[in-house]
């Protein structure tokens, strides 16, 4: 299944729910700030979350910045 | 903005070497932001009904004079005789009757003024916003209009009966001069109302920073006429010496460095000849102050709102101004159309 | 080293006041391109800052970055800065990702579309700030010090205005110093100057001026010793405003001899 993560296309083999694959992606969960399909979703969502052929991700975290 | 002290300081300075100094600061900003350009312009009374108790007025509602209002025909002898002259700012005068000379009147009289004159003012009764957006859209250019003195108390005093009565429309009609669209707003003080000087033109200077801020599209000038005593009136007006107008209007300059400054012909030839430089930058010629006075013919019958001291001719005042290089400017823009394009 | 003995929270004045938050020091820290992150806690720390700026960044899973909001004491503000947009559209999706995060409705709002100079775009940043400030963010916008633009942030909702000095990263200091001027004359929202403020001394030139608050990134950044370089902008922001508020003498222009004026007023 193809999913754009962070504007890059990834191969997922099987179906995931959000947090799954969160937890794949990202050292530390509960920094990360998700946006699917141009939409927040808040972490209370993402175990109830099913990820769908070209959906588009972000998952953004604060960092220092002027 | 400057504060109430640095009025009174400034104000207060008696040595010959402060304030040629003063002076000396106003004349390098008043070349610096409007080269030697000073604008003429002439007055011109159309109706001397008031209905207002003004006690340092000759106009005052309860002062026997001949009451003139001039009709169509009259304020079109009178316009052609000045625009002969050359003068194509008007400022165009009555008393304040909301009666005798309603919006209609001023609107016939402005209709006139357009075909003499490519700048038309007035300075008139205050009124509402939608009545400066007619005059606007009929082709008035700018409105004149004086607080007299921002010292509530005194203003009590003086402005015994009548709509003048009402300090705070009176104070409101700047703003919606500006709302309707104007493009020029002249505020002032009369010098010799209020016995603290200082801290009406402080005032006058708050309500000037007020509009600059709100309505920065707009034209501003000051005027601070300074009264004269009027015969039989029994009013007594506070001195108010020619040192202390000088000062004034070089801290005007300084305080507002683009803003236009006018002087009217109450002063005399001497003093406004001297007060050109410093900080004058508007100043009438010719000037006739009772109704129908340019074109009447025993012009000693009339009553004038004041005494004029300086009774130099258009011309002579032309030559002068040259004389001393300064660049007279009759006009200096033409209006396409009073519209709001929204 | 010695401890100063004075404060930017010690002296007299008014606290700094933005959408009801008082704020005593006008001293805003970026914490963006420090060499490691403890810098940045001992920065905000030795400079008593009291209000940051953050920014948000696309996760790379090949590099484990650090939480950055664990080395900001939970007391200073986070004002999140939407770098990286290039539009009005980019910058409002960034400012509500950042508030998903929970870091509060503080917005620096940074739209830029110039990768040459790093000028915001003024227009685009109307555009934001009309949309999030009616979304209830506070939104502190990052300007070109324009005096009409400046009324229309104003108007859509700015809570201040924060024009730049110079450009980005050039440590020049107030190049738009008479426009400054302009807009703390004109414009009744606190003035913080940001951009381009490379020395202690240009911070505190811009707060003598009146300038309400200073805001500064690389400089201290890339300072030898950060801590200490915030430290300095700390006081010189506070020595700024000092200066401000004493009113000190106008600057004399040279007195030139030209013929006398005043002399007839004094004539018999």
């Amino acid at each position: 299944m193809k999913i754009i993560v962070n504007g890059q296309t990834k191969d997922f083999s099987s179906a995931k729910n959000l947090k799954t694959l969160i937890e794949e992606f990202c050292a530390n969960p509960h920094q990360v700030i998700v946006e699917l399909n141009g939409q927040v979703i808040k972490n209370d969502r993402w175990a109830n979350q099913v990820i769908k052929e070209n959906d588009s991700l972000e998952l953004v975290t604060i960092v220092g910045g002027g | 903005m400057i504060s109430l002290t640095e009025v009174q300081k400034t104000l207060a300075i008696e040595s010959p070497e402060a304030i040629e100094n003063l002076a000396q600061k106003a004349k390098r900003l008043t070349q610096q932001y409007f080269g030697h350009t000073i604008s003429l312009y002439a007055p011109l009374y159309i109706s001397n009904y008031c209905s207002s108790h003004c006690t340092y007025c000759g106009f005052h509602v309860r002062n026997r004079i001949h009451r003139l209002k001039l009709t169509p025909g009259q304020i079109n002898k009178e316009m052609a005789h000045v625009a002969q002259s050359g003068i194509e700012n008007i400022l165009i005068l009555t008393g304040e009757s909301y009666q005798a000379t309603p919006l209609a009147y001023l609107k016939e009289a402005v209709e006139i003024a357009q075909k003499y004159f490519s700048s038309i003012s007035l300075e008139v009764h205050p009124m509402d916003e939608t009545e400066y957006g007619e005059l606007f859209a009929a082709g008035v250019d700018g409105i004149a209009i004086y607080q007299e003195t921002y010292n509530r108390h005194r203003y009590a005093q003086v402005h015994l009966s009548g709509k003048k009565k009402n300090y705070d429309y009176r104070y409101g009609a700047p703003e919606r001069i500006a709302h309707a669209g104007m493009r020029q707003i002249s505020m002032g003080i009369l010098l010799g109302l209020a016995d603290d000087v200082a801290a009406d033109a402080h005032e006058l200077f708050l309500h000037l920073r007020f509009m600059e801020k709100n309505f920065p599209g707009v034209e501003y000038s000051l005027s601070f006429p300074r009264l004269r005593p009027i015969k039989g009136l029994g009013f007594e007006p506070c001195l108010v010496s020619d040192l202390m107008l000088f000062k004034i209007i070089c801290l005007a300059r300084i305080v507002f460095p683009r803003v236009g400054i006018n002087l009217s012909t109450r002063e005399s030839a001497r003093l406004r000849d001297r007060l050109l430089g410093v900080g004058i930058t508007r100043i009438s010629a010719a000037s006739k102050t009772s109704v129908g006075g340019y074109t009447s013919e025993s012009p000693e019958d009339l009553d004038p709102q004041f005494d004029i001291q300086d009774e130099r001719s258009v011309e002579n005042i032309v030559a002068m101004l040259k004389k001393r290089n300064f660049d007279p400017v009759l006009t200096d823009w033409r209006r396409i159309d009073n519209k709001i394009f929204s | 080293m010695d401890q100063i003995s004075t404060t930017p929270q010690q002296i007299q004045d008014t606290p700094l006041t933005i959408a009801g938050k008082k704020f005593r020091n006008r001293f805003f820290l970026g914490t963006g391109k420090f060499k490691n992150k403890a810098d940045v806690t001992e920065s905000i720390v030795a400079a008593q800052v009291e209000i940051v700026t953050v920014a948000l960044r696309r996760i790379d899973s090949e590099h484990h970055e650090e939480n950055i909001l664990e080395y900001i004491p939970k007391h200073v503000t986070l004002l999140v800065n939407t770098s990286g947009a290039r539009n009005a559209q980019e910058a409002v999706r960034i400012a509500r990702l950042a508030q998903a995060s929970g870091c509060g409705n503080w917005v620096k709002i940074e739209v830029i579309n110039d990768s040459k100079y790093l000028l915001p775009d003024n227009q685009e940043t109307i555009k934001a700030t009309e949309i999030l400030a009616a979304e209830g963010f506070v939104v502190l916008p990052y300007m070109f010090p324009d005096l009409y633009v400046a009324r229309q942030l104003v108007k859509a909702g700015a809570a201040t205005v924060m024009p730049l000095g110079s450009l980005i990263g050039s440590h020049q200091g107030l190049k738009a110093k008479e426009f400054i001027k302009i807009l703390i004359d004109e414009i009744d929202v606190p003035i913080v100057v940001d951009a381009g403020i490379g020395r202690p001394s240009q911070a505190a030139e811009a707060m003598e001026m009146g300038a309400d608050a200073v805001l500064a990134n690389t400089a201290v950044a890339t300072a030898q010793n950060p801590a200490v370089a915030a430290q300095a902008f700390s006081l010189a922001v506070a020595a700024g405003r000092l200066a401000y508020l004493s009113k000190l003498p106008q600057k004399q222009s040279p007195a030139s001899a030209s013929s006398p004026l005043t002399g007839f007023l004094f004539e018999r």
